[in-house]
């Protein structure tokens, strides 16, 4: 199934945009790979020593327990999911591994029109720890696509998985994630999210179920808004077990499209602390931010609060930025570049320089 | 250096400052007083050319060019810095990232960072949860990376302890004392005098200069009568 190199899966005019969504196609700083070109499964193989990587298919073939995985998240919250999908990745990390440099999976749409509808599960064995970055993007002639993922995530005991996910898209593409976490005793579920290209209609609600006590959750969102655009991110956390806490932050800037920040934390037991955050900016007078908080619980001993602002750039920050000698719209690019600031996900310093970069290459073309 | 010529200034609809006359030449130091709402931070922020700061009348001349119209970083480039009384906290800017704008001199950066023990505050968002201190060293380590010739000064000591308003007065002497360095500063608790030079001084009271002399002569009368003193003087007259 592998192929020598990573980047040779790849057409060479595909090459820019797949990196542009965090694929290192060397794979110097990976230690596992995963890519999916429209329903095909192109390329994968683990470059270390307790990682299972390979297609979702396959892994149902090979590993009986694979089944047991398969829609478990959704039963065990009575939701539905869609059951024609076709593809996407099965990535486990086995117990008690500590894997340093992150795995990276990648979805990609590359013929017009079409329906790209993946299931990936995801596993993190009891004690181990994993760093996942995926990139999901779109060709240029990837014309009018759809792009519908479904993750579940299990982190058992002790685990940690931190997930950052890279949007790509286009203008014209359609995109619906699914995503359903369930976090075991002591265990750590991080999400970052990273949307800064233009995408027609991107709309999700990942939710992270803290099912046993002292587990956490934290959803970061960094979201760029183009005119056309609609991002409806939402982010629930549904704190089932006592001692458990979490995080849910988003920063939005719009230039001219719509976003809604959807948040939700739900407090099920007591000793939880959990907190939601929204910040929001806007460019340009075409642009929305609807900012959607919502906190729940039937119980006293809880601690959860939410903040959300949105605005324009204030005036007296430019103005003082400009009594240093910066222009107008230098100042206005600072500005934003911090509000945009990948510290506000919660990465690894290895990915943060990364994450930075892409980030930067995206911005420096919109200011 | 700096010269103001009946100088009427609008905020809002209202005439704050009222056909001002005021000069400032080269290595001067002019100290202003004023009670709160006399029009002394307008001053300086017309001077900036921050929005908001109308000119109705009169013109401001900085070293022999009319700067009315020019954007404020133009004014800067000319070589006009500010320290703020009040300055905005910038979410996600570093003191660091501002600084390296300024000065593309790390080692000097690092030495003056260090003096004013701003060293632990170049890697935080500028005046986010800074102390009234920590905002008030920060202004001065900005505006001194800057470099510029004339200095705009909005209560520099206010709300700073003893012990930071004379770490600043000497960082802030050393850099006056050099040739051609010119400063306007406003002043209530005269701390400042202690460690800057300043030959002159006058009063602002309803958008007006009524009294002008020597700065801690005058300071020592405002103390012992009040400004009240300064308008029954009747020493109305152009600073020059």
């Amino acid at each position: 199934m592998t192929k020598s190199e990573l980047n040779k899966t790849l057409d060479p005019e595909d090459i820019d945009i797949v990196s542009s969504s965090g694929m290192d196609l060397s794979e110097k700083t990976r230690s596992a790979s995963f890519l999916q070109a429209d329903h095909q499964v192109n390329f994968y193989r683990s470059l270390q020593k307790g990682i299972d990587i390979l297609g979702i298919e396959e892994a149902l073939d090979k590993f009986p327990e694979a089944g047991q995985y398969y829609g478990k998240s959704f039963k065990e919250l009575n939701r539905e999911y869609p059951a024609d999908t076709k593809g996407g990745y099965f990535i486990r990390v086995k117990k008690d591994q500590s894997i340093k440099l992150p795995i990276q999976a990648c979805l990609f749409l590359k013929s017009q029109g079409l329906k790209q509808k993946v299931h990936n599960i995801i596993i993190v064995e009891e004690g181990a720890r994993v760093y996942l970055i995926t990139g999901c993007s779109a060709a240029k002639a990837a014309n009018e696509g759809y792009h519908l993922g479904i993750s579940e995530f299990f982190v058992h005991k002790g685990g940690y998985l931190n997930f950052t996910m890279v949007h790509s898209w286009k203008e014209d593409v359609t995109v619906r994630p699914i995503s359903i976490a369930m976090v075991s005793e002591g265990a750590t579920f991080i999400s970052n999210y990273i949307c800064l290209r233009p995408v027609k209609n991107i709309t999700m609600y990942p939710t992270a179920v803290l099912k046993e006590e002292g587990s956490r959750a934290s959803f970061n969102s960094l979201l760029l808004s183009h005119p056309g655009s609609l991002q409806d991110i939402g982010s629930r956390v549904i704190l089932r077990a006592k001692g458990t806490q979490a995080e849910i932050m988003a920063r939005a800037v719009s230039l001219g499209g719509k976003v809604v920040a959807r948040g939700h934390l739900k407090a099920e037991n007591k000793d939880i602390r959990a907190h939601l955050e929204c910040r929001g900016l806007i460019l340009s007078e075409k642009g929305t931010i609807h900012a959607i908080p919502e906190m729940e619980s039937d119980l006293r001993d809880v601690d959860m609060s939410h903040e959300a602002a949105i605005g324009k750039i204030n005036k007296e920050e430019i103005e003082y930025l400009c009594s240093r000698g910066f222009s107008k719209e230098a100042a206005q690019a600072i500005i934003v570049r911090g509000f945009m600031d990948v510290d506000t996900l919660a990465l690894p310093d290895f990915l943060k320089k990364e994450i930075a970069g892409l980030e930067e290459k995206i911005l420096s073309k919109a200011f | 250096m700096l010269e103001i010529n009946n100088l009427s200034v609008e905020v809002q609809g209202k005439t704050i400052l009222k056909e001002i006359n005021l000069s400032i030449g080269k290595n001067e130091i002019m100290v202003v007083f004023g009670p709160n709402g006399s029009g002394k931070t307008t001053l300086i922020k017309t001077i900036m050319g921050f929005s908001g700061y109308n000119v109705r009348s009169g013109e401001i001349i900085f070293k022999g060019d009319r700067i009315n119209d020019l954007e404020t970083e133009e004014r800067v480039k000319q070589g006009i810095g500010i320290m703020y009384q009040h300055p905005p906290k910038i979410r996600g800017v570093r003191l660091a990232q501002i600084a390296e704008f300024l000065s593309k001199d790390k080692a000097k950066n690092k030495e003056l960072a260090e003096r004013l023990s701003l060293t632990e505050h170049l890697n935080r968002d500028v005046n986010l949860d800074f102390s009234g201190g920590e905002i008030k060293r920060s202004e001065l380590f900005q505006v001194l990376l800057q470099d510029p010739d004339f200095l705009l000064l909005d209560e520099p000591e206010s709300g700073v302890d003893l012990e930071n308003i004379s770490l600043m007065g000497s960082v802030l002497n050393d850099y006056l004392k050099q040739r051609e360095k010119s400063a306007l500063i406003i002043t209530h608790t005269g701390y400042i005098m202690d460690y800057v030079k300043a030959k002159r001084g006058c009063v602002m009271i309803d958008g007006r200069f009524w009294c002008a002399g020597g700065p801690k002569e005058m300071f020592e009368t405002i103390k012992e009568k009040g400004y009240i003193k300064c308008t029954e003087c009747h020493d109305k007259k152009r600073i020059e």
